[in-house]
């Protein structure tokens, strides 16, 4: 479980995240979603470590992460699956390379053992013979397929995903979904999603954090979204006709 | 200005941390001497081969004077190729080639995630990146420069016997004439010093590279200017310290 407290983190005077407080649990998909400058990303740097926040704390299964310095902090990052929103494969090795660079740089296992996880782990992501292909010859849904398998190969408790459905269509958007919520409980990964896509929201969202102008403004589950009265959260999640028929039907 | 050197400086002591993997680092390494060595030994070798000619011609072209002595073209041809057109000018073109490839690709890999993915992993994104380029570079640079001396020469001998202005007698005579073994070591400094500059202002360039596509362009190109500027200071202050 990660647990965020009364976090705050602003850019030249200008505040951007606001006393934010939340958990997100173990074994769920856990959703951070907002409007586009809400805040959202920096929230999840701010808990990858990425970005040093100004006051609060983040606590990893009851690990201080935000006050962790060096070794102390590489311990906890090791345990970190991270799934940049472009994929961030690197562009000069191979899906294989890619796969295997964690396990090279963290383990002691022979490249026999090392293959084998690759292809464990490109087998959960429903990957097969792409081992030797390099990812400007491979689709965008592959890519972020690759990135996921990249992102467990050393069996991650904590996992982020930073809007893994953008830039794919509808129908691959909800393979990636259901590959991370399939994942997720398989493993009993602590999952976290930032999004603004309303499919994922409404399909794995088991708990879903609503960030407004840099505050925390709603915490539920997907079904709590459809009976909410919260204008805000309505005005976002419910801002096409179609989301708003779909309410309606509620 | 001040700034900027500071976090150059914060860079390039990260850079120079103990690599996280020996092996990963000897891999990364051999990867660099392919990517910035051994790919610019053509560039290298026709650029000396044709500047050797055309000092020793020109040298040759500029004695009328029947009183100078014909070795002296070799000579001349000797002292330009070794103490300055190798180390200064063909470190000046690796900038070029080299310095602009290693900001641009590491520029590219920050603006794209990859650096952020490397430290999310809890790797050292400075040392993996930069260390085995700067390595490279040093290890690799004196070697194309010592070649790119010895093509010099074979390219000035080439030129002035097949178009006569001297015989290979007189030419090699002016290649053996006042021959100082410092000059080889003189040149070797300067290249260290070159090569330093040029992958770690190149490195740190793209390292910092904040933005999207034209950031990184803009970045690759701050690299080759500001390398360039340094070398040719460093050629001026290092002349001087060893020299004189």
């Amino acid at each position: 479980m990660i647990e965020v407290k009364n976090i705050s983190k602003s850019f030249d005077g200008q505040q951007v995240l606001n006393n934010i407080s939340t958990t997100f649990e173990k074994g769920k998909t856990n959703l951070i979603i907002g409007q586009s400058g809400s805040g959202k990303t920096v929230l999840m740097k701010c808990c990858i470590g990425l970005l040093n926040i100004d006051e609060g704390e983040i606590n990893f299964d009851g690990r201080l992460f935000s006050n962790l310095k060096g070794k102390s902090q590489k311990v906890v990052r090791k345990e970190m699956g991270v799934l940049f929103q472009g994929g961030a494969l690197f562009d000069s090795y191979s899906v294989e390379e890619n796969v295997m660079f964690p396990l090279n740089m963290f383990t002691s296992m022979t490249l026999e053992e090392k293959r084998a996880r690759v292809n464990e782990v490109l087998l959960d992501v429903k990957l097969e013979n792409v081992n030797r292909k390099y990812p400007s010859e491979i689709s965008g849904g592959m890519i972020k397929r690759v990135a996921i398998a990249r992102a467990i190969a050393l069996n991650p408790k904590y996992l982020f995903c930073d809007e893994p459905n953008s830039g794919l269509d509808p129908k691959t958007a909800e393979v990636i979904d259901e590959l991370i919520s399939e994942l997720t409980e398989k493993f009993q990964m602590t999952t976290v999603i930032n999004t603004h896509d309303m499919n994922s929201v409404l399909q794995i969202g088991q708990k879903i954090a609503y960030i407004y102008k840099g505050q925390l403004w709603w915490e539920g589950d997907h079904q709590g979204i459809l009976n909410t009265d919260n204008k805000e959260l309505n005005d976002f999640v419910f801002s096409t006709e179609l989301t708003r028929r779909l309410k309606f039907s509620k | 200005m001040i700034s900027e050197v500071g976090k150059y400086l914060l860079v390039i002591f990260q850079a120079f941390k103990r690599p996280d993997k020996g092996r990963v680092f000897r891999k990364q390494l051999m990867i660099d001497f392919q990517a910035l060595g051994v790919s610019s030994i053509g560039l290298v070798a026709f650029i000396s081969l044709f500047t050797g000619g055309i000092i020793a011609l020109q040298t040759a072209y500029n004695i009328d004077n029947p009183l100078v002595p014909l070795w002296l073209i070799g000579y001349t041809t000797k002292q330009m190729m070794i103490l300055e057109f190798s180390p200064t000018i063909i470190s000046l073109i690796l900038v070029g080639k080299v310095g602009s490839s290693i900001a641009s690709e590491i520029g590219t890999m920050r603006v794209t995630q990859q650096i952020d993915a490397l430290e999310v992993m809890g790797i050292n994104p400075a040392n993996y990146l930069i260390l085995p380029k700067i390595t490279a570079a040093m290890l690799y640079n004196p070697i194309l420069i010592v070649f790119s001396m010895a093509v010099g020469l074979f390219g000035g001998w080439f030129a002035v016997v097949v178009t006569g202005q001297v015989t290979s007698v007189d030419f090699i005579d002016g290649l053996q004439s006042f021959w100082d073994p410092f000059s080889i070591t003189y040149a070797l400094i300067k290249t260290l010093v070159f090569a330093f500059i040029l992958a770690s202002v190149a490195g740190y360039k793209g390292f910092t590279v904040q933005g999207g596509s034209v950031e990184v362009g803009k970045a690759s190109t701050q690299a080759v200017v500001i390398s360039s500027i340094l070398i040719i200071v460093f050629d001026l202050i290092l002349t001087q310290m060893l020299l004189t």
